[in-house]
């Protein structure tokens, strides 16, 4: 097994070892001919946020489908909370690039569909659906069809889908993509409190070096296929310094360097 | 909105039936009466129960026919769109079927059913399955695979993906199918009651144009349509009642 090369960023002794709320063992995967995973493992502290950041087609959706349960690996194993996954669980909850939310369906419907499919009264599921609909921002929009939303509002949604089953890891693939810079940067700051608020792990895939490193605790970055993590990037002291301040900090931009660095020899 | 469309049915009604009436009055032919010419004649034999007793004729291949179509073509379009093996199997039938030329094969029908309900019932489902069986079919292979995955990922039993999911997201085309497959069916109704025996609205047709009574003739065919288009509408506004997103536009657009 090849071990990833961990290289902290700041810290130059190793943090405490904490408990993983998921372990990938490595994990194969080929899609008839094309191998787009080999023999990768990673470790993804609970809690925490761990992006994984790689050039296109490499096989990020590939590994969030993997832990989501919804593929097979060929070989290796995910376990979540120390158990083997062997399929879609109530531990996990996916957010979707294209938010994959039901047109026929409205706000409140989509939202509380996790639950609904998990056969929880009407009553209840609304109640918890609507708490979600206001925490992410969407109060007065119970009744809106998603064709009457705009890009973010209809990812918030998705977000609050899968909030609102309460799962231990949240698995976001590229949720921002679909939105414009502003209210991307503005998810990302909600996205932060969540992560400080919510007892979560969350594994989010990003195709920006910025992004990963203004919102994550661990960055794995992914080689091109057959795809392996080639380095782990941990910025710690960012985490604690003021969020409004961290664009502009020289270790902030040092670590987008150095990602930027590694990454430029497979993108000619 | 709603009121602006239902101006426009109106004025679009009135120009149809102000060039009819045109059209009647230079006259194109002998043989073409007015619109209120024909409408007179729609009103006296609303009158005197000549319409209502062919429509009892008419309406029971017709209805049959549809409902069978509806059922078993929506079932076996969803059977065809979710197995690759059924869809190998059953797809040429159906294709074939919405391109025979009916009338060739009515002969045939009669042969096997005789001239009776059952040879009837056959050319309206012959006219209107295909088009129900394909469009479900394909609406359902075309489901988003983000929305099959979403459910799985929230532990959605098959059978509910199928319920919740896919015959929701199929719904739009579903119903495409089936308002084309209505008209088809009452198109299939008038068709043999034309060419097996003269019965019902069939048999007013023939009746009228043999003893050159035009009016009467054209007042059955508008008679035929009209009622076509209340179930159409009729249709629109169930789907409407049940899906009420899908009709007005998509996440994705
Ligand atoms: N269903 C599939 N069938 C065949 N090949 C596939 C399938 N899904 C993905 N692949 C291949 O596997 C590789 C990894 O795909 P994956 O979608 O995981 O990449 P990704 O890292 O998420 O890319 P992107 O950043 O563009 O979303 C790609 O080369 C793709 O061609
Ligand atoms: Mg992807």
């Amino acid at each position: 097994m090849v071990m990833p090369q961990i290289k902290e960023a700041d810290v130059p002794d190793m943090p405490p070892q904490s408990d993983n709320a998921v372990v990938a063992r490595g994990i194969s995967k080929t899609y008839g001919s094309v191998e787009a995973l080999r023999d990768l493992s990673l470790e993804f502290p609970r809690g925490q946020l761990t992006s994984l950041l790689g050039p296109s087609g490499c096989g990020k959706t590939t590994l969030l489908k993997i832990i989501a349960g919804l593929l097979k690996p060929n070989s290796g194993e995910i376990e979540v909370n120390g158990k083997p996954v062997k399929g879609p669980g109530p531990d996990r909850a996916f957010v979707f690039q294209d938010f994959a939310l039901m047109p026929w369906a409205n706000v409140l419907r989509n939202v509380a569909f996790g639950l609904e499919l998990r056969g929880v009264a009407t009553s209840e599921r609304e109640a918890i659906a609507e708490k979600y609909i206001a925490e992410v921002g969407l109060a007065g929009f119970e009744k809106s069809y998603p064709h009457q939303l705009s890009g973010g509002m209809r990812q918030r949604v998705g977000l609050a889908r899968a909030l609102s089953v309460d799962a231990d890891v949240l698995l976001m693939d590229e949720p921002f993509s679909a939105v414009d810079e502003q209210t991307r940067r503005k998810f990302q700051e909600d996205l932060l409190n969540l992560v400080q608020n919510e007892n979560k792990t969350f594994i989010f895939v990003t195709h920006s070096i910025e992004e990963a490193v203004y919102v994550s605790d661990q960055i794995a970055i992914l080689l091109p296929r057959p795809s392996r993590v080639s380095e782990i990037i941990r910025p710690t002291d960012l985490r604690h310094k003021n969020v409004d301040n961290i664009r502009r900090d020289p270790e902030y931009l040092d670590i987008v360097d150095s990602i930027w660095a590694s990454l430029r020899s497979y993108v000619e | 909105m709603m009121r602006r469309s239902l101006w426009l049915k109106i004025v679009s009604a009135v120009v149809l039936f102000g060039a009819w009436q045109i059209a009647g009055m230079i006259p194109v032919s002998y043989a073409f009466p007015t619109f209120f010419e024909s409408m007179a004649a729609l009103i006296r034999m609303a009158g005197d129960g000549t319409l209502l007793t062919a429509y009892i004729e008419t309406l029971r291949p017709l209805v049959v026919g549809v409902g069978i179509s509806a059922f078993l073509g929506i079932g076996l379009g969803l059977w065809i769109g979710l197995s690759a093996k059924f869809d190998w199997l059953f797809s040429p039938i159906f294709i074939v079927m919405q391109a025979a030329p009916l009338a060739a094969l009515i002969p045939l029908l009669v042969m096997a059913y005789g001239i009776g309900l059952t040879s009837k019932v056959f050319v309206v489902c012959i006219m209107a399955m295909p088009v129900i069986v394909l469009n479900t079919a394909s609406a359902v292979r075309n489901t988003p695979a983000s929305l099959k995955e979403m459910g799985r990922s929230f532990m959605a039993s098959d059978t509910k993906i199928m319920l919740r999911i896919i015959i929701p997201a199929a719904s739009p085309v579903i119903f495409s199918g089936l308002r084309l497959g209505v008209s088809a069916g009452f198109i299939g109704a008038i068709l043999a009651e034309l060419k097996i025996t003269p019965t019902g609205v069939g048999d007013i047709i023939t009746y009228s144009r043999s003893i050159a009574d035009y009016p009467a003739m054209y007042a059955a065919i508008f008679s035929i349509i009209l009622l076509a288009v209340l179930f159409l509408n009729f249709l629109e506004r169930l789907e409407v009642y049940l899906f009420e997103g899908n009709v007005r536009g998509y996440a994705s657009d």
